[in-house]
């Protein structure tokens, strides 16, 4: 089955980004493809290559990285999202004249498109609310 | 043709997630039939007269109005929900179609793709 995963929430604050993650990796585990994984709303802090939790806690954007490494999961944040909350890649950086670029490279940003073409496509549509 | 409920749950300040949620109803009419359930205190984002200014929030429920110019007509509300909030409504600024809490079920199982806002 394919399945598209959605995420709301963000990391550490709210429990939508490490259940998405469980999910994922049992999706994957019994034998199923995972279509993509949309970050939407404060998901798309899951992106953040600057997050650095302490040690004796789930590295949550290294396990979303880890999943798209292992299984070439796609990993699209929200592009409206992403800009209002400070995730920028390096083109979107350059283009609004940042400082910096923050978004993790396993991370792509893309526009609201991708989310209803993931939930017209896949066969089932999880979101993980916050 | 398939077909999307949108669902907006939140009240219109509250949080980020109603205007969130209209930018995917306006996305996704471009690809498919999308309707709209309003439900919990997401009907405060259909009320009349607002002024989110002094809050410092764009007032994004002026957009609600030309759904029906992107070919969302399909607005739906939960019946018992207006009269918990002692809502008309005539104080909405778009028709709503209500439906019963004893029906959502049924109702929601008639469409391919569910998103919650």
């Amino acid at each position: 089955m394919k399945i598209a995963i959605v995420v709301q929430g963000g990391p550490y604050s709210h429990e939508a980004s490490l259940s998405a993650l469980h999910f994922a990796k049992a999706t994957l585990d019994a034998g199923h493809e995972i279509y993509r994984v949309f970050f939407y709303n404060d998901g798309v802090y899951n992106a953040s290559d600057l997050i650095a939790p302490p040690q004796d806690e789930t590295d949550i954007r290294g396990e979303w990285t880890r999943l798209s490494d292992l299984h070439d999961v796609e990993l699209i944040t929200c592009i409206a999202s992403s800009l209002r909350r400070g995730l920028l890649n390096e083109t979107e950086s350059e283009r609004y004249e940042k400082s910096a670029a923050n978004l993790n490279p396993a991370f792509e940003i893309s526009g609201l498109g991708q989310l209803i073409d993931a939930g017209l496509s896949a066969d089932r549509t999880v979101t993980f609310a916050a | 043709m398939k077909r999307i409920l949108l669902t907006q749950s939140k009240s219109p300040y509250s949080a980020i997630n109603a205007q969130e949620g209209l930018d995917a109803i306006l996305m996704g009419s471009a690809f498919a039939e999308c309707a709209v359930l309003f439900q919990g205190d997401g009907i405060y984002q259909l009320l009349k007269h607002q002024n989110p200014a002094t809050l410092g929030t764009k007032n994004f429920t002026a957009t609600f109005g030309a759904l029906a110019d992107y070919g969302v007509e399909q607005i739906y509300c939960i019946d018992e929900e207006l009269t918990e909030r002692q809502l008309a409504p005539t104080e909405l600024v778009i028709p709503v179609i209500p439906i019963t809490r004893s029906g959502l079920c049924d109702f929601i199982r008639e469409f391919d793709l569910v998103l919650d806002f």
